[in-house]
C-alpha cells in the first residue's frame, strides 16, 4: 500500500542525515511531504468509502423499516464492545507517537504491540459476529433467509427478506471492506514494531510510526460512522 | 423540405420539428463560435507567422477581454438551455388524454399491448394524429426504445415503468431501435413503427379477435383472487380499487402518494412496503407469481374501473370525472 | 534522409539513459524519467493493442449485414477497445508519460515526492494491464466500458470480475500518480518557484492529480459492488432484490465523468507550453487559464448525471445537471479564447508540435461545441446513445487528448532522448491524422442525427446508413497510418537522430535548463527561480543584452 513503500523509502540512502532521502532537500521537507501523502491518500479513502455510504443511504431511507428489523438481527454489545476496543487501540497509537518523540523506546514498543493485539480482538470478535450470521442465513445468497421477522414499532409487520438482504450485502461489504484495512494496519504495525525494534526510530526521525498512526486513527473514525449506522438504525431501549 | 435531403432523418412526430428547429439553432450557433474560433486562429496563424527580426510583442492579459468572452458564451449557453429544457419538459410529459399502450422488453424483442387487446412483437401500429403514450417497462436488462423520426428515446428499465409519448404526423413506416446496449442480439433489437391513417387503423384494430386489455386484467383480478378483498361492493379487507388511480392516497407512515401506473405496480409486488393507511398488512405478494403482461392487464383494469364507475360510488373529491387516461398530474412514471 | 550520425562533441556527458544499463537498471529503477520511459512504452502497447480492436470494428461497419465477425465477437472488440483506450491508454497517457517526466524538473524538483510509489505505480499498472490481456484472451467481455447493471451482474456470462480486478488495479496506479504529483507541486518547488511562476503544465497536473485522487477510488468501489454482486450474490443494484439500477449509472459516471477530464487536462497543459513556445509569447491571461483547470476539475465533479438524461432520471435533475453542464463548458471555452489570444501579436514557428496544437484547437473547438448540443435536453433525447454521441467524445478524447499526446511527444522528444526528430515527416504526420480523424469522426456526427445507434454490429435493416460508415472506416485506415509514422520516427530518430542541443526550441521551463538529455537528478545543481513563466521576452531578447539565467 501507498503508506508502507513510503516508509520503506525513508531509510534508504546514506548522505547527511541516515534517513533524508537524496531529493530531498532537508527532513523537514521529508517529513511534509510524508505526511501530506498520507493525508491525501486518507481522502481517497474516504472517497472509496462514500461509494458505499451513498449507497447505504439512499436504500435507508427507501427501505427503513427493512433495514431496522435487520440492523435489529446483529448483536450490538459485540459492535459496541468492539468501537470500546478500536477507540482503546487509538489511544495506544496516540501514545506510541509520543514514545517514539520522547525517544521511549520500551514504550514505543509495548504500545505498538497493545495497538496490535487491540486490532486481532477486533478482528476476532468481528469473526465471531460473521460465524453468527452465518449460522442465522443471513448471508445473502441462495441460502439467504429473513422470514417473518416484524419490523420494530410496527405490530404485526414483517420485514421484507428481499431488502433486508440489501442491507445484510452493506452489511458485509462495510465491515469486510473495513476489516480489511483493519489487516493493513496489522501489517504496517508489524513491520513498524520490527523497525522499532531496530531502534530505526529517534526523536528526530518517527515520521512512519506518525503516518502509520494517522493510518489506524482512519481506520478507526470510518469504524466510529458504521457502528451507528448499521447496528443502531431502530433500536429502541 | 428536409425530408427529401438525404442526410437528415424524417420528421414524422410534432416533436421532431421542435427538436430539429432547435437542432438547427445550435448548429448555426456553434457553427458560428467555430468559424470565429477557425478565422481567428487561421488569421493570427497567418499574420503574425515568424519573421527574422520581428520580436513577439507581450501581452500580460485583460480582464474585460476575459469577463467578455465568458459572459457572452454563458448568455448564449443560457438560451440553449432554457430552450432545450422546455422541449425537454413537453417530451417528458404525456398529454392527458393520450391513449396508452403498453410495451414490454426483454433480451432482444419489444412486446407490445395495445388496450384494445392486440398483441404485436418488434412491431408498432398507431394511428396518425393522436397522442400516444407508451408504458414500458423490461423483463431482463436495460434498454431504450427509440424511434428517431420521432426524435424520441426512453431506456427501459427492470422493475418499474418508463413513459414516452409522440404525436405521430405522417403515415408511414419507421424505424425503431434499442438503443441501450443489451446484449448479443442487441443490433437485433429493432422494429417498426407502423403510422396508419385513422380508418385504416380502426380496421386493423377490429381485425382482432381478442377482447381489450382491461378485460383479460379484470379476468386476472378474479382467478388470482384479488377480488376477495378488494371489494367493490362493500368494504373488503383491501382498499376498495374503484377509481383509486390517479388519486392521491394516503400511506400508513402518513406519506402522501399519487397512484400511478408504478404505484400500483409497486403494491402488486410489493405490498408491505407503501401500504394504504388504515389496512392490515395481510396482502401477499406477487412477486414471481405474475408477469409482467399479467401487470400490465391488471393495471389496465384498475385503471379501467376508475373510468367506468367515477363519480358516484368513488368518495372521491369533487375532480372531474375520470377518462380512465393518464392524469396529468406531475407525478408522471419517471 | 541524409544518415547523419551523431558526432561525439567531447565524452558524453553522463545522464539518465547511460547512467547505468541493462534490464534491471529499467525495472527497479525510481528515476521519474526512466519510469515514464517504461510507461511510454507499455501504453504504447496498449495504445495499438485499443487500435486494432478498432480497425476490426470500422471493417465490420464497412457493409449493413453482420459478416466479418460475429455478434458476441464484436460486443467483446467494442468493450474491450473502449475499457483498454479509458483505462490503459488515455488515462495514463499523458500523467504518466509526459508529466512523470517533466512533473520534477518543471517545478525544479530531482524528483517527485516518493519515487517508489512511483514506480509500485508502474508495477500496478502492468498487473492490471497483464489481468486485462489475460482477460481478452480467455474470452473478453461484452458489456460495453460502462459495465450497466443488471447486464453485467445479472445476465453476461463473460469475465466480468476479471475484467473489474483489472480495472479496480490499473486505477490504483491511477491515484498513486496522483497522490505524487499533488506532494510533488505542493513539497519540492526549487527556491524561488511560486505558485504564480509555475508552468501551466503544471496547474493542469494539479487538476488533473485532483480528479484521479477523488474520482478514481468511487469507481474503485463501484467495481468492488459490482464483482461481490456478480461472484458473492450480494445485491446492491439488482432490481429483483428492489435494487436500483440507476444507483449504478450514479456512482459510475461520478468518476467516468471526471475521467475524461483526467484525459483533456493534461492535454491542455501540454498545448499551453505549445502555443506559448511557438508563438514566442507569455501566455495570454496567466491566471485565467490556471484557475480555469482547476474550475474544470471541481465543476467536472457535479456534472455526471448528464449520461442519464434518458435513463428515468426525474425532469428536474436533468435540469440541474443540464445547467451545471453549460456551466463546466465556460472554463473550456475561456482556455481556447485565451490560447487564440496568445498568437495574436506573437512571432509564430510552425514546427510539428504547433502543428499538433492547431490541430488540437480546431478538434477540440468541434468537441466541446458539439458538448454543447448534447447538453441540450431536449435534443439529447434524440442523440444519446447514437453516433453522435461517438463521434463528440471521440473529438475530445482522441481529437483533443491524443493531439496533445502526440503534440507534447514531439515537443519533449529532445528532451527525453536527447535527439531531433524528422521534422518533414513529423509534420506530414500532423497533417495526416488531422486529415484522417476528420474523415473518420465527422461523418459519425451526420450518422448520429441520422439515429443510428451505437454498439450495433449489424444494420442490415437501414442500409441507408451503408455511405457514411464507409468513410468513416476510410477515415479510420489514414488515421491508423498517421498515428503509426510517428512510432516509427521516434524509434529512427533514437539512433539517426541529430543529437539536441540543450534547448532546442528556445523554450522557457526549467526542463530546458538542463542538459538533453538530462543528468538522473535532474540538474547538476539547484535551480534558484527569479523569473516569471513564459519569460519569451528576455530569451528572445538581442543577444547584446546579457542574459540572466540563474541557475
Amino acid at each position: 500500500m501507498a503508506d508502507s513503500s513510503t516508509i520503506m523509502g525513508l531509510h534508504q540512502e546514506e548522505e547527511h542525515h541516515p534517513q533524508l532521502l537524496h531529493h530531498f532537500a532537508d527532513a523537514g521537507q521529508q517529513r511534509d511531504a510524508a505526511s501530506l501523502g498520507m493525508w491525501v491518500f486518507l481522502a481517497t479513502e474516504v472517497m472509496f468509502f462514500g461509494g458505499m455510504f451513498c449507497a447505504y443511504l439512499i436504500y435507508r431511507h427507501w427501505y427503513f423499516g427493512d433495514f431496522g428489523a435487520a440492523s435489529k438481527s446483529i448483536d450490538a454489545t459485540l459492535g459496541a464492545t468492539n468501537t470500546a476496543v478500536l477507540i482503546c487501540s487509538s489511544l495506544t497509537v496516540v501514545l506510541a507517537v509520543w514514545a517514539a518523540q520522547t525517544a521511549r523506546r520500551a514504550l514505543l514498543i509495548g504500545m505498538l504491540v497493545v495497538t496490535m493485539l487491540f486490532g486481532l480482538a477486533f478482528l476476532g470478535i468481528k469473526g465471531y459476529e460473521y460465524y453468527q450470521k452465518f449460522e442465522e442465513h443471513h448471508v445473502p445468497g441462495a441460502s439467504f433467509s429473513f422470514d417473518h421477522v416484524p419490523i420494530p414499532g410496527h405490530p404485526g409487520e414483517y420485514a421484507n427478506p428481499r431488502h433486508a438482504q440489501i442491507y445484510f450485502s452493506l452489511y458485509f461489504l462495510m465491515t469486510g471492506i473495513h476489516a480489511l484495512h483493519m489487516i493493513v494496519g496489522l501489517g504496517i504495525f508489524t513491520w513498524l514494531l520490527v523497525m522499532a525494534c531496530k531502534g530505526r526510530f529517534t526523536p528526530e526521525y518517527y515520521t512512519p510510526v506518525e503516518i502509520g498512526g494517522l493510518y489506524w486513527h482512519f481506520v478507526d473514525i470510518i469504524w466510529i460512522y458504521l457502528f451507528p449506522l448499521l447496528y443502531l438504525i431502530d433500536r429502541h431501549p | 423540405m428536409l425530408n427529401n435531403f438525404p442526410l437528415w432523418p424524417e420528421q414524422a412526430s410534432t416533436l421532431a420539428h421542435r427538436v430539429d428547429a432547435l437542432y438547427i439553432f445550435l448548429l448555426v450557433v456553434g457553427g458560428m463560435m467555430a468559424v470565429l474560433i477557425f478565422v481567428l486562429l487561421i488569421y493570427f496563424a497567418a499574420r503574425f507567422r515568424h519573421r527574422p527580426g520581428v520580436r513577439a510583442e507581450q501581452i500580460e492579459g485583460s480582464n474585460a477581454l476575459e469577463i467578455t468572452w465568458s459572459v457572452i458564451p454563458f448568455c448564449v449557453f443560457m438560451v440553449i438551455f432554457i430552450w432545450s429544457s422546455a422541449l425537454y419538459f413537453k417530451e417528458r410529459t404525456p398529454p392527458a388524454d393520450s391513449s396508452e399502450i403498453y410495451v414490454v422488453a426483454k433480451q432482444w424483442m419489444w412486446k407490445v399491448e395495445h388496450a384494445e387487446g392486440q398483441r404485436e412483437i418488434n412491431e408498432l401500429h398507431v394511428p396518425v394524429d393522436r397522442d400516444i403514450k407508451l408504458i414500458m417497462t423490461s423483463q431482463d436488462v436495460i434498454h431504450s426504445f427509440f424511434i428517431p423520426a420521432f426524435r424520441i428515446k426512453q431506456d427501459v428499465l427492470p422493475g418499474r415503468y418508463s413513459v414516452e409519448w409522440f404525436h405521430a404526423t405522417k403515415p408511414g413506416v419507421y424505424h425503431l431501435f434499442c438503443s441501450q446496449y443489451c446484449g448479443t442480439q442487441h443490433s437485433g433489437m429493432v422494429g417498426s413503427i407502423v403510422v396508419m391513417e385513422p380508418a385504416q387503423y380502426e380496421a386493423w384494430v377490429s381485425g382482432n379477435p381478442s377482447g381489450p386489455l382491461s378485460a383479460s386484467g379484470e379476468k386476472e383480478f378474479a382467478e388470482l383472487g384479488c377480488s376477495s378483498c378488494h371489494r367493490s361492493d362493500v368494504q373488503g379487507r383491501g382498499p376498495n380499487l374503484q377509481g383509486v388511480f390517479g388519486k392521491p392516497v394516503q400511506l400508513e407512515d402518513g406519506r402522501i402518494v399519487t397512484a400511478d401506473e408504478n404505484y400500483l405496480r409497486e403494491c402488486i409486488l410489493d405490498p408491505g412496503s407503501r401500504r394504504v393507511k388504515g389496512y392490515q398488512p395481510i396482502m401477499p405478494t406477487f412477486q414471481g407469481l405474475v408477469t409482467d403482461e399479467q401487470i400490465n392487464e391488471l393495471v389496465a383494469y384498475i385503471k379501467s374501473i376508475g373510468a367506468n364507475q367515477s363519480g358516484a360510488k368513488t368518495t372521491a373529491r369533487a375532480a372531474p370525472p375520470f377518462t380512465g387516461k393518464a392524469q396529468p398530474s406531475g407525478n408522471q412514471v419517471q | 534522409m541524409s544518415m547523419e550520425i551523431a558526432i561525439p562533441q567531447t565524452v558524453e556527458r553522463e545522464n539518465y539513459l547511460n547512467k547505468e544499463y541493462g534490464v534491471w537498471s529499467w525495472l527497479l529503477t525510481t528515476d521519474h524519467k526512466r519510469i515514464a520511459l517504461l510507461y511510454l512504452v507499455s501504453i504504447t502497447f496498449f495504445f495499438f493493442i485499443g487500435g486494432f480492436f478498432a480497425l476490426l470494428i470500422r471493417l465490420e461497419l464497412l457493409t449493413p449485414a453482420g459478416d466479418l465477425v460475429q455478434a458476441d465477437t464484436y460486443n467483446k472488440l467494442f468493450t474491450m477497445h473502449g475499457m483498454v483506450m479509458v483505462f490503459f491508454f488515455l488515462i495514463p497517457s499523458i500523467p504518466a508519460v509526459l508529466g512523470n517526466f517533466l512533473v520534477p524538473m518543471m517545478v525544479g524538483a530531482k524528483d517527485l515526492a516518493f519515487p517508489r510509489i512511483n514506480l509500485l505505480s508502474w508495477y500496478l499498472y502492468i498487473i492490471g494491464g497483464a489481468i486485462m490481456l489475460h482477460c481478452m484472451l480467455t474470452g473478453g467481455v461484452d458489456t460495453g466500458w460502462t459495465f450497466y447493471t443488471p447486464f453485467s451482474t445479472n445476465f453476461t456470462n463473460t469475465k466480468i470480475v476479471e475484467a473489474g480486478i483489472a480495472i479496480f488495479i490499473a486505477g490504483f496506479s491511477s491515484i498513486l500518480t496522483g497522490l505524487n504529483f499533488v506532494v510533488t507541486i505542493h513539497r519540492m518547488r526549487a527556491p524561488g518557484m511560486t505558485w504564480s511562476r509555475l508552468p501551466l503544465f503544471i496547474w493542469a497536473h494539479y487538476a488533473t492529480s485532483i480528479i484521479q485522487l477523488l474520482g478514481t477510488p468511487v469507481i474503485a468501489i463501484t467495481i468492488v459492488l459490482v464483482a461481490c454482486e456478480r461472484a458473492l450474490h450480494l445485491g446492491i443494484f439488482d432490481p429483483k432484490l428492489g435494487g436500483d439500477p440507476l444507483l449504478f449509472q450514479h456512482l459510475f459516471w461520478f468518476y467516468s465523468h471526471p475521467a475524461v477530464y483526467i484525459m483533456i487536462l493534461p492535454s491542455m497543459g501540454v498545448i499551453t507550453e505549445i502555443i506559448a513556445c511557438f508563438s514566442r509569447k507569455r501566455i495570454f491571461g496567466y491566471h485565467f487559464v490556471a484557475f480555469s483547470s482547476i474550475a474544470i476539475a471541481v465543476f467536472g465533479f457535479l456534472v455526471w448525471a448528464h449520461h442519464m438524461f434518458v435513463a428515468g432520471i426525474s425532469i428536474y435533475s436533468a435540469l440541474v445537471f443540464s445547467f451545471l453542464s453549460y456551466a463546466v463548458a465556460l472554463p473550456s471555452a475561456i482556455k481556447v479564447f485565451n490560447w487564440t489570444a496568445t498568437l495574436y501579436k506573437g512571432s509564430i514557428h510552425y514546427d510539428a508540435p504547433m502543428l499538433y496544437a492547431f490541430g488540437f484547437l480546431g478538434l477540440f473547438t468541434m468537441g466541446g461545441l458539439t458538448g454543447l448540443f448534447l447538453a441540450a435536453l431536449g435534443l439529447d433525447v434524440h442523440v444519446h446513445d447514437t453516433y453522435f454521441v461517438i463521434a463528440h467524445f471521440h473529438y475530445i478524447m482522441v481529437g483533443g487528448a491524443v493531439m496533445g499526446y502526440l503534440g507534447g511527444m514531439h515537443f519533449w522528444w529532445p528532451k527525453i532522448s536527447g535527439k531531433l526528430y524528422p521534422e518533414g515527416w513529423a509534420r506530414l504526420a500532423a497533417l495526416i491524422v488531422f486529415i484522417g480523424f476528420n474523415l473518420t469522426f465527422f461523418p459519425q456526427f451526420v450518422l448520429g442525427y441520422m439515429g443510428m445507434p451505437r454498439r450495433y454490429y449489424d444494420y442490415s435493416h437501414m442500409p441507408e446508413f451503408q455511405v457514411l460508415n464507409v468513410l468513416s472506416t476510410a477515415g479510420a485506415t489514414v488515421l491508423g497510418v498517421g498515428y503509426l509514422l510517428p512510432m516509427i520516427y521516434f524509434l529512427w530518430s533514437m539512433r539517426y537522430g541529430k543529437p539536441a542541443s540543450d534547448n532546442p526550441w528556445n523554450a522557457a521551463g526549467l526542463e530546458w535548463k538542463t542538459a538533453s538529455p538530462p543528468p538522473t537528478f535532474n540538474f547538476d545543481e539547484e535551480p534558484v527561480v527569479t523569473w516569471e513563466a513564459y519569460n519569451y521576452d528576455e530569451l528572445d531578447a538581442p543577444p547584446q543584452k546579457q542574459e540572466v539565467t540563474v541557475g
